[in-house]
């Protein structure tokens, strides 16, 4: 008998894996894929490394800062900052026709940038960070107001809305045209005030130092072992089958498999109810590997956050991809002490919008061509906006919102799940709890603080 | 335990959850919250940590008592005075 069970083996359930298991308790991680990670992972292909779903990581304060998340976490989970090593970016832009807005993480960039594009806003700008500083994340009294109508009664040049909103937007909103303005303001704050960074491994180094802290603490974590049935008595879980017919006992489970995803694993017949629909909003990716490093084509930017008309429309994507707009990134323009690639490689990522429904139904030869037309289209797109790299590229890679499906078992291939989240974690079942994308927090350092404050709040206390 | 044994074990604990803070400037009347910047999460450390190293059982609504490094120790006192120092 495990004392807590967590499903899935990305962010947040390691984390939580780590509070529950140091605090003694016998932890169990199934994760029904053969890698960890779910959404944010890693691989290998054609002898080079490549992260997924990370583009950066969020909340970036300097080492010895006490406040924040990002220091929080690393308090709660016992890591040293030097252990994840973050390089802070360079430097990012937003780009809409005729503007472009550049951020680092010294918010007085942007600052000066919106002094520079509109100056008629730049009281309003400075009136919104006030706003957004005092805003409560644990006080949830107006976390689902609308962050467009907060934002329209503050600044008043309908563009410079759309144009703070498109990062935020891409980098986690669920919610279709529109945020809560609860998570506006958390997502405001980590990236504009706190800022973007990345260790120089990637992804693949948060994500072992987590599995090693878990493994050396006692927790078990099993791959390949997707849960397929949480058998319900008395209003409790009271055991668990997995897919491969086995049977585990605790004493509770928490679950980051989303929400809709975790009650359907229920055997009670738990109605799934209409008003809470999955998420709709997917990605599609490409990733081209080149013979360069982009500063040496002119690319010096960390992200392009790019949006070709002056509304920007947050929603699923009527075409397979969506190539009105989208996020560049290069993993390169971080400030590391050393080139990510010794030889002189570059890579370039481009994240857009993207429909479940066209790519579900593809297969085996026609889905491969079809990556193949919409990796150009996505490029062509993009490179409207920056420097053009395509006859440097060496390799290219994409996912599709099939892949998010196959990762993270996610409905629809909603990258970030489902529209409403259960900010308390809390489900019909006295022993059950969700944690990660569903439960509320978005991003790495979000998901992170999924898992340790449900670990925290349903099972230590 | 005395008092002072429970002082230091504290110190200790509080070392472990936030090993880059300076404690040798910790005054003991005034609360941990302003002097080190913790939070409710790093409150429930505090709580699991003694019940990890000593196992003593803190309810919730006496977390209160951790507010300053004097209330902790007169509030652990009666619970640790049969605890031997290791």
């Amino acid at each position: 008998m495990y004392d807590t069970l967590i499903i899935g083996a990305g962010m947040s359930g390691l984390a939580a894996g780590i509070r529950l298991a140091y605090y003694d308790q016998r932890v169990c991680i199934c994760e029904r894929h053969w890698t960890i990670g779910g959404l944010n992972s890693f691989y290998r292909l054609r002898g080079r490394d490549y992260d997924v779903g990370l583009h950066a990581v969020t909340n970036v304060t300097p080492k010895g800062a006490k406040r924040g998340p990002l220091a929080r976490l690393l308090r709660q989970l016992r890591l040293s900052w030097d252990e994840l090593a973050i390089s802070p970016q360079l430097g990012s832009e937003i780009v809409f026709p005729g503007v472009r807005l550049s951020f680092n993480n010294d918010l007085e960039l942007l600052r000066e940038e919106i002094a520079r594009a509109f100056p008629a806003q730049r009281d309003n700008f400075q009136r919104l960070i006030e706003t957004v500083v005092d805003y409560d994340d644990l006080d949830e009294t107006h976390a689902a107001q609308s962050a467009r109508s907060r934002l329209g009664e503050i600044i008043t040049d309908p563009l410079l809305i759309e144009m703070l909103l498109c990062p935020l937007m891409f980098y986690g909103s669920a919610r279709e045209q529109d945020m809560d303005w609860g998570q506006f303001s958390i997502m405001f704050r980590s990236i504009f005030m706190e800022g973007l960074g990345r260790p120089h491994a990637g992804v693949r180094l948060i994500l072992k130092l987590l599995v090693r802290k878990f493994r050396a603490l006692g927790g078990e974590l099993r791959l390949r072992s997707g849960v397929e049935r949480l058998h319900v008595e008395n209003g409790r879980v009271v055991g668990v089958r997995l897919e491969n017919g086995q049977t585990l006992e605790a004493k509770r489970i928490l679950s980051s498999a989303g929400w809709l995803e975790t009650m359907r694993m229920c055997d009670d017949g738990q109605p799934v109810p209409a008003e809470r629909p999955p998420g709709r909003l997917s990605f599609c990716e490409t990733i081209a590997t080149l013979d360069v490093e982009p500063k040496r084509l002119g690319y010096d930017r960390t992200i392009t956050f790019f949006n070709d008309w002056d509304r920007f429309d947050w929603r699923q994507s009527q075409a397979p991809c969506d190539t009105r707009s989208g996020v560049v990134c290069s993993p390169n323009n971080f400030d590391y002490d050393e080139p990510l690639d010794k030889a002189g490689a570059g890579v370039m990522r481009i994240t857009a919008l993207a429909s479940h429904d066209y790519w579900r139904q593809l297969d085996g030869e026609s889905y491969r061509l079809e990556k193949l037309r919409w990796y150009d289209r996505v490029t062509d797109s993009a490179v409207r906006f920056i420097p053009d790299y395509r006859g440097r590229v060496v390799d290219t890679d994409m996912f599709t919102p099939k892949t998010i499906v196959r990762f993270t078992g996610h409905e629809n291939g909603a990258i970030y799940g489902a529209p409403q989240k259960q900010l308390d974690g809390r489900t019909h079942l006295e022993n059950l709890f969700v944690c990660g994308t569903d439960q509320g927090f978005i991003g790495i350092i979000g998901a992170v603080t999924s898992g340790i404050s449900m670990a925290n709040m349903h099972c230590l206390k | 335990m005395t008092r002072d044994q429970i002082r230091d074990e504290v110190l200790d604990i509080l070392r472990d959850i936030a090993p880059d803070e300076d404690l040798s400037q910790l005054k003991d009347d005034q609360s941990f919250r302003e002097q080190l910047e913790l939070d409710s999460m790093d409150f429930l450390d505090i709580v699991m940590e003694l019940r990890k190293r000593h196992r003593i059982q803190i309810p919730e609504d006496d977390y209160m008592n951790l507010r300053s490094m004097d209330s902790t120790v007169a509030y652990l006192e009666p619970l640790m005075k049969d605890i031997e120092k290791v």
